[in-house]
């Protein structure tokens, strides 16, 4: 604990600290460009040059300096601010003064830092450089002519995102950096470098020109387009979502973003259910509220009523057509959509138990049938954090470009119960081994299989250190997954139980996975916010809330309950959907113990206490024991990463990113 | 009461004096002027009718960076863009309220180059509140028709910005 002044004032920083972040423990804000939390140290922009003492008689790069006893730093001393100003000076030869057309103009950090820190004049007359742009692909759009050559997007590319996508040509003045032979960016979290972008080089495409930041409402929410719930904030104006950007939340996403949570949003402007529809003669055609509540309460169901939970949904939404099939005297709740029935007795066996933080530290993971980088881009990049501290990735599943290398066992089940030599030794050694059971993974007596895997592992352990070690985790896919495991979506047979009792009437809330041809005899009332399969084979359509369009909890695959806001509203005749489930209530003429969001809140969190505290719910540690083996090829269900919700498929950027990123077709335009 | 002030009042000294000041204006020059058929000169600084001026080659000005829109204190401009099909930054829409305009001339201070003006033109008086929403087209007609005038304006106030 090296002990230091800054500015005249003593305090002790943490063991292998840099001086820069001395300073900021000291509470002195030091300029840069090329430093990054979660990136390694460069040192290239100059900016956070201080005056150190002892040392040499001049300033010093501050990010690149470790912390040492006895240090004196100086932050406002004469010549730092000169050496500011120089610095600020030389990075401004080159960058052109395009603040109006730029997009980063008012979330600049090259101008906010040159108001602060500049002298406020140039004395550079000669020709500025000029560098031709890049072509990255439908999601970052270039102007290489603004970059200062940080390298934070080179960094993040290999250290981050793992793949060699973006590099830097040539050296000096004229470096440039480009995606190799004008590739574009593939790699499911290519537009965090947007983000990281500390001037306008690398701005986002879809959003170019759209708006400025200044302009648009701050909402915070939460992201559907995985289980991973990464933490975001909605930007708004008017009644349009504009942009997507990720909130800061370590224990969850950490800064980053995948790029279907950031662009997916212009989904939600197309193809959207802003009137009730009604079924007649065959044909979906426009018809009123009351039409539509008269036309489902004739068929006078009674006990005879399912609900279908989709994947984006939130709590609330789940709990009150709970409560309204509880009015009628029904139980037949499911969310699983795809037909898979594994036991949910336990929620710690459906859980990603370790945390995203502690799978960081594993030494041995086995995934089971998951395609981390599509099902999760985020949980991937804290699995290639565990592997660079050294553990041992194994996969049994169809190969696929892991980015953190791995050792892919085979495509059978079966091996889960037969683990090769090596691989059990591995485990045997492991002081914190893990098991990943992804979506392909739980069917067909996978869940049981792996929980003996799990028992004979020893995967619930104490540590040396005294804490508890939980390896086992299952990695779902919908962002509403463990809330409707928590609020019993779950039937013992899963979704057959309900094709078997020929409900009259099936609630789909945004189902759009299931098969409705096995419901043919039902009337299917379809309350969702997209024109999408589910809407297709529906009955009756009452038009919903998107995400970004209702206050929700939604609980994320590692049991972390989290609260969203609502950013915009609805369009047209769409209501918020626990209204329309209280309206139906009033048409089926039932009570359901609830008149406002603050009541169907406090309502659900006296029936599921956990569900009202933010943080992870407490499953406990006991696992089932499992048994069984399982057997059988494993086929991962995301065919798409940019195509697996009704919003994403909606969406004109998701379309152009699977034509053009996925499937090869040459849309690109050369770069400009 | 003095000798002087009786004197004064009885020669209706005051009197006289005020007709003498009545009976000089009525020989000065007349300060009002036949309005509409003569006109006041105005200062090149005059803050009238809003135009969106136009390059030389006759490509627009307004490069869409939303500064008018972000200094105007009555939220009068409201504005969208998008790339237009050569890439470059553009709106898509251009409104000016100006029944909430206060002509305070933000706008073209913050304009970087030199797009939104606010001209010499003080005679747009119309016959319904409607007519007073300028839109894009009626800026940039406005730019069209006033160019002459407005170059000239910002051409002598140049010296002094």
């Amino acid at each position: 604990m090296p002990k230091l002044k800054v500015d005249g004032v003593e305090i002790e920083v943490p063991n292998g600290a840099t001086v820069l972040q001395a300073c900021e423990l000291a509470g002195k804000e030091i300029p840069r460009f090329c430093y990054h939390e979660r990136l390694s140290i460069a040192g290239n922009c100059r900016m956070c040059l201080v005056e150190v003492k002892p040392g040499p008689p001049k300033p010093q790069a501050s990010c690149a300096l470790p912390a040492a006893d006895n240090q004196e730093i100086r932050t406002d001393s004469e010549m730092v601010k000169k050496a500011r100003e120089g610095v600020m000076e030389f990075l401004l030869i080159n960058h052109p003064l395009d603040c109006p057309i730029c997009d980063q103009g008012g979330e600049c950090d090259l101008q906010d830092q040159s108001v602060a820190y500049g002298r406020g004049g140039s004395r550079y007359h000669e020709n500025k450089r000029a560098v031709t742009d890049k072509n990255m692909g439908p999601l970052i759009k270039t102007q290489m002519t603004r970059c200062i050559h940080c390298t934070r997007c080179v960094r993040f590319s290999e250290e981050v995102a793992g793949v060699d996508e973006i590099g830097a040509l040539y050296r000096g003045e004229s470096m440039q950096i480009t995606t190799y032979l004008e590739h574009a960016a593939k790699h499911e979290l290519s537009a965090n470098v947007i983000d990281l972008c500390p001037v306008g080089a690398l701005t986002s495409r879809p959003y170019a020109f759209e708006a400025r930041p200044w302009e648009l409402k701050k909402t915070l929410g939460i992201d559907v387009s995985d289980a991973t719930g990464a933490n975001i904030r909605i930007d708004a104006r008017g009644r349009e979502v504009m942009r997507v950007l990720p909130r800061i939340n370590d224990d969850v996403n950490e800064e980053w973003l995948s790029d279907k949570g950031r662009y997916q949003v212009d989904g939600l402007t197309k193809r959207r259910l802003d009137r009730p529809y009604l079924r007649r003669d065959g044909k979906l055609q426009p018809a009123s509220w009351n039409e539509a509540f008269a036309a489902i309460a004739s068929l006078n169901p009674g006990n005879s009523i399912a609900a279908i939970a989709g994947d984006m949904v939130d709590c609330e939404t789940m709990f009150a057509a709970k409560q309204l099939l509880g009015a009628l005297g029904s139980t037949q709740l499911e969310g699983r959509q795809t037909g898979m029935d594994y036991a949910t007795d336990s929620l710690a066996a459906v859980n990603f138990n370790s945390t995203f933080n502690g799978i960081e530290t594993a030494d041995a993971i086995l995934i089971v049938g998951s395609m981390v980088r599509w099902e999760a881009p985020l949980v991937h990049v804290r699995i290639r954090k565990a592997v660079k501290r050294g553990a041992k990735v194994f996969l049994i599943g169809p190969e696929w470009e892991t980015t953190c290398g791995g050792e892919f066992l085979g495509n059978d089940r079966a091996l889960l119960g037969n683990l090769p030599g090596h691989v059990s030794d591995a485990f045997a050694n492991a002081k914190r081994p893990a098991v990943i059971l992804g979506g392909a993974g739980l069917g067909s007596g996978g869940l049981d299989a792996a929980l003996a895997f799990a028992g004979s592992l020893n995967l619930v352990r104490d540590l040396e250190d005294g804490t508890k070690w939980n390896g086992f985790n299952v990695l779902h896919m919908a962002a509403s997954r463990m809330g409707g495991l928590m609020l019993g979506f779950a039937q013992k047979g899963g979704i057959a139980d309900l094709v078997a009792a020929k409900p009259k009437v099936v609630l789909s809330l945004g189902a759009d996975e299931v098969d409705y041809a096995k419901f043919a005899g039902s009337m299917i009332v379809y309350i969702g916010h997209h024109g999408d399969k589910g809407a297709h084979a529906a009955d009756v359509i009452l038009p919903g809330a998107a995400y970004t369009e209702k206050a929700g909890t939604y609980v994320n695959t590692e049991g972390r309950v989290q609260f969203a806001d609502k950013a915009v509203f609805a369009p047209g005749d769409a209501r918020e959907d626990w209204t329309i489930l209280r309206a139906l209530a009033d048409a089926f003429g039932v009570s359901v113990g609830f008149d406002s969001f603050d009541d169907l809140r406090t309502a659900m969190i006296s029936a599921v206490p956990a569900l009202g505290i933010e943080g992870l719910a407490d499953y406990g540690s006991v696992l089932p024991s499992g048994g069984g083996s399982a057997s059988g090829a494993i086929a991962y269900p995301i065919q798409d990463f940019y195509m697996t919700n009704p919003i994403a498929r909606a969406s004109a950027v998701m379309q152009r990113c699977s034509a053009e990123l996925l499937h090869g077709e040459d849309l690109a335009e050369a770069a400009e | 009461m003095s000798v002087a002030q009786l004197v004064k009042s009885f020669t209706l000294w005051e009197f006289l004096k005020a007709h003498a000041l009545t009976l000089k204006y009525f020989f000065k020059p007349k300060a009002t002027i036949n309005y509409p058929f003569e006109k006041n000169p105005l200062s090149p600084r005059f803050r009238g009718e809003h135009a969106l001026r136009r390059y030389p080659n006759g490509e627009e000005r307004c490069i869409a960076c939303k500064l008018c829109e972000a200094v105007c204190p009555a939220q009068a401009i409201t504005i969208e863009a998008e790339p237009r099909n050569d890439g470059s930054r553009r709106t898509t829409r251009y409104d000016i309220d100006m029944t909430k305009c206060i002509f305070c001339g933000f706008c073209q201070e913050a304009c970087p180059v030199d797009a939104i003006v606010e001209g010499p033109n003080l005679e747009y008086s119309t016959e319904t509140r409607e007519e007073l929403l300028y839109d894009k087209a009626k800026l940039l007609a406005n730019g069209d028709k006033w160019e002459r005038a407005l170059a000239a304006n910002l051409e002598a106030d140049a010296p002094y910005r």
